[in-house]
Order: structure tokens, then C-alpha cells, then sequence
């Protein structure tokens, strides 16, 4: 039984939005479902600050153990920050995947792709919980 | 891989441990526990962990010959082993491809030979093959033991109130017979991770009783129960090789850094003639230690390149828990495989230098050869 904050979005690839006091500035990072399939993460590649993704776009690669997956961007829009730790302690996405693990911050580019997304129950339901 | 996989018989402690259990050689094994693969791998070098190897075929051979038909179907010298000594060594084809990678053990009356689980079935075919027409009695006794690794620098202060055997007394690749927590056992100073540490062979039905008690006795210190995931990046920071992976039928032992072990005056064993012919006309691949210069994780099959063109492929990597970096195993063309050559593994599309560097990379173990 993995942990599904009730206040969060999902995608059906794992990986989360989280809302910042920005508005239309989302925090995305990998479920925790995600990060124990994956298991133990080595590093995470990251893009810039200032790089533009498609919804399903690959905006980045984690390296774990066992496998290397990519990372989908669950909506469209501008990367605003991406998460420095992580370069230094990759294993937060495992130990803290919803706070000190997250990996960037999006400026949406189209609100209403958040319509497309799961609420908690959903993606409940879609990792079988 | 077909049909049903077998458990061992620790399958319900895994699962209680909270083992993620994944197939293996045939078997369900837990490619690691709760705590996850870098704490396992950290506690086997920091302290010490525990790890069920009960998926090994163990074999015997007794009879006035035994000795002769080990000879013949190894490429070391079985010869220069004493009673209560191990050997590492190696079966090979006729033609000198590598059948498996084993280790010998002579006991007063008969040998033991340890084969990975995964080659098992041709192993017992080869050598039942073999011993035909020879005076000697062989047994498959796989499913009757139980085969406990306690690996790490506190190994032996945690086996020492247990055993009957002083742990001192248990040299490098030396074995006695004795008593473990009330449990008969063959005590064995082999590993698979660098560090000192015993190989405990025991009665399957003894296992639990076994697994439950150096778990208790060695948790004051740091013992915790280490699955297959940290077994592969323990292993490949000292460079040890995994037949599947980096040895196969299709290499010889000279193009698989094994050439150490081949004994090419020990007589006239399979794939002697093949072998010293290859060694006379050169050593086609090698299989090599890569260092990565640049953050990447090298994954089996990812191609090996240099001067614009693939050279070798890896066959083993990982990303060292202990080292921070990117390290292989790999096979390379002959030329490529010195020491210092500067090389490159293609990680999805991308070129990550690489430096050729014999192992260990780890060279920090607590290892007692």
C-alpha cells in the first residue's frame, strides 16, 4: 500500500502535481508507487529552467537500479525551477518522493489539461491500492 | 526460463522480510528487502549482511576416481587442493567455451562442486556425461542443502559465538566441518561481495533455524538480510564475474580474465587443446573492468566504443554504491583491453568516456586472502 496525498493530481505514468501559492505554477515529481517499482534511484536527469514540454513529453530520465524510465510531463508548459538536491542526494525521490524529492516546478500553459489528470482515488484505483 | 520457479526453502522469511521477490535462475529470490538495495549494500560493507544463496547446485563426487574425473572436466588444478581447501575453477566445452564457473571443495572421502543455479541442469548432464565408465559415484544433493552467505567486516565476530570452529581457524578458501547455532554446517571462507565473511552449507530443513538465529545474534551490529540486488553491485565492485552475464559458452576463460584459474599443464581436460591453440593464435575479446569518466549508468548491452566504432559491449554495470560512479564489466576486442585505454560506453545515444581498469574498483574490503 503506497502513500496517495488526497490533495494531489495524477498521471497514469506515476508522476504527481502538486499546487505552489503561484497560480498555475505546479510542482511535478513521481509517485510513491513509482519510486518503490523503481526501487533504489541512482541520479535523475533533469532539464533547464526555461525549457518548454508538450503534455507526454519527456522532460527527463531517472536512473535507478534496476532500470532507467523516463520522466512524462503531465501537462503542458514551462519548466520555472527544477530541484537542485537532487543532484546531490538522489535517494530523496525515494525517501520523500511528495516534499524534498519532487523534480520541477511548471508554469501550465493550458489550465484545462488539469481536467485530464486523477484525483487521489483514481490513481488509487490505477495502481490497484 | 519455463515452467513453475522454486522457492528456497527461506521463501517465507523473504516474504516476512518484506523481500521483493523476483525470478532468478529458476527460483523466486528477493532482489532485496525493505530497506532497499544501497542500505544493503552498505551494511555488507560497513557491518555485515546475510543473504540466502540455497539456489546453488551442489554436487558430489566419491570413488577411487573422483579426483580424476574432477581433473578432467576443470580447467585448474584440482591436485594442488588439500582436504578442507575450495577451489575456484571453471568447465569448459571442447572447443573452450565456458560451460559454468564453480568452485571445488575436497573433503577427506568425496569433492563438492558448487554451480550456479541458472546451469545447474547441463552442469549435472556434463558430468554425468563424463563420469561414465569411470569408478566413481556422483549425487546431485541441490535440494538437500540450505546455502547462507554472512558477508562483511563484522562477519566473524558474529559467527563466533555461534560456531563450534574458531571463524580464525577458517582460512581464505579453506572450509571445516562443524556446528552453527546448534545446526551441523560446512564453514566455508568464500564470498562473493569482497569482504571477509563465511559460506554456511547446511540441511535444508535447518535453514530457517539458522537464518533466524545469525539474524538475532548479528543485528546488534548491523546484520541485516541483503537480497540479490546488492549480491550484483557488491560483486561487480571487486570485479567478480557472473556467468550469464559476462561469462558464456561462446568465450573461452582466457577471453573472460579467467586465465588465472586455467591450469593448462593440470593434463588433458575438456577444452584444454582448444584453449592452448587460442592462446598460441591470440585471444580474440576480452572481457575487461570499464571505469565511467562521466555520471552514467552502464547497463548490459550498451555498446562499448573507440575511434568511432563499437568495439565491445558491457555485459555487467552498475552505478557503485561505494564509488559514486559508473563501473562495468565488458567485452572488447583484443587491443581495446589494457589497462589505461580510453574507451567509451554509448548510454541511449550518448557517449560517456570510459578508462579500461582492471579490478577491484572497490579495493577497500575487509576481504582475508
Amino acid at each position: 500500500m503506497s502513500d496517495i496525498p488526497s490533495d494531489l493530481l495524477y498521471s497514469a505514468e506515476h508522476e504527481y502535481l502538486k499546487k505552489t501559492e503561484e497560480p498555475d505554477v505546479y510542482v511535478v515529481g513521481i509517485t510513491d508507487y513509482a519510486q518503490g517499482e523503481l526501487g533504489d534511484v541512482v541520479f535523475v536527469e533533469l532539464p533547464s529552467v526555461g525549457d518548454s514540454y508538450e503534455k507526454m513529453a519527456t522532460f527527463g530520465t531517472i536512473e535507478a537500479v534496476k532500470a532507467v524510465s523516463d520522466l512524462y510531463s503531465p501537462v503542458s508548459g514551462e519548466v520555472v525551477e527544477v530541484n537542485e538536491g537532487l543532484e546531490d542526494d538522489p535517494s530523496l525521490v525515494n525517501s520523500d518522493p511528495y516534499g524534498e524529492g519532487w523534480m520541477i516546478k511548471v508554469r501550465l500553459a493550458d489550465s484545462a489539461e488539469l481536467s485530464g489528470l486523477m484525483d487521489a482515488t483514481a490513481y488509487a484505483t490505477h495502481v490497484g491500492d | 526460463m519455463s515452467g513453475e520457479l522454486q522457492m528456497t526453502p527461506l521463501h517465507a522469511e523473504h516474504v516476512a522480510l518484506g523481500g521483493k521477490m523476483v525470478p532468478f535462475a529458476g527460483f523466486e529470490m528477493p532482489v532485496q528487502y525493505s530497506t532497499g538495495i544501497t542500505a544493503e549494500h552498505r551494511a555488507v560493507r560497513e557491518a555485515a549482511g546475510l543473504f540466502d544463496v540455497s539456489h546453488m547446485g551442489e554436487f558430489e563426487i566419491r570413488g577411487p576416481e573422483a579426483e580424476a574425473l574432477v581433473q578432467k572436466i576443470t580447467v585448474n588444478d584440482v591436485t594442488r587442493v588439500e582436504v578442507g581447501q575450495a577451489q575456484y575453477s571453471a568447465m569448459t566445452l571442447a572447443d573452450g567455451g565456458i560451460i559454468d564457473d564453480l568452485i571445488v571443495y575436497r573433503f577427506a572421502d568425496r569433492f563438492m562442486l558448487v554451480v550456479n543455479a541458472s546451469n545447474r541442469a547441463k552442469d549435472w548432464a556434463w558430468v554425468t556425461k563424463h563420469a561414465g565408465g569411470m569408478e566413481v559415484e556422483i549425487a546431485d544433493r541441490s535440494d538437500e542443502y540450505a546455502l547462507l552467505a554472512l558477508q562483511g567486516p563484522a562477519a566473524r565476530e558474529i559467527l563466533r559465538p555461534l560456531s563450534s570452529v574458531d571463524p580464525d581457524s577458517v582460512g581464505y578458501y579453506r572450509f571445516s566441518e562443524g556446528r552453527v547455532a546448534g545446526v551441523d554446517a560446512v564453514i566455508s571462507g568464500t564470498g562473493y561481495t569482497g569482504e571477509d565473511g563465511f559460506e554456511l552449507y547446511i540441511a535444508a530443513g535447518d535453514a530457517s533455524e539458522l537464518w533466524a538465529a545469525l539474524l538475532e545474534a548479528g543485528a546488534p551490529v548491523g546484520l541485516i538480510p541483503a537480497g540479490l540486488g546488492a549480491r550484483d553491485s557488491l560483486r561487480l565492485e571487486v570485479g567478480y564475474a557472473l556467468y550469464g552475464n559476462d561469462l558464456d559458452e561462446e568465450h573461452t576463460p582466457l577471453e573472460s580474465a579467467l586465465g588465472w584459474i586455467t591450469r593448462l599443464d593440470s593434463g588433458d581436460f575438456v577444452g584444454r587443446d582448444a584453449i592452448a591453440r587460442q592462446k598460441e593464435a591470440g585471444v580474440p575479446t576480452r572481457l575487461v573492468g570499464l571505469r565511467l569518466e562521466a555520471r552514467g549508468f552502464p547497463r548490459p548491452g550498451y555498446p562499448v566504443v573507440a575511434e568511432g566504432r563499437p568495439v565491445g559491449r558491457v555485459t555487467s554495470g552498475t552505478v557503485s554504491p561505494s564509488l559514486g560512479e559508473g563501473i562495468a564489466l565488458a567485452r572488447v576486442e583484443a587491443g581495446f583491453h589494457t589497462a589505461g585505454t580510453a574507451l567509451a560506453v554509448e548510454i541511449r545515444g550518448k557517449e560517456v568516456p570510459a578508462v579500461v581498469q582492471r579490478p577491484p574498483f572497490y579495493a577497500e574490503g575487509s576481504i582475508r586472502r
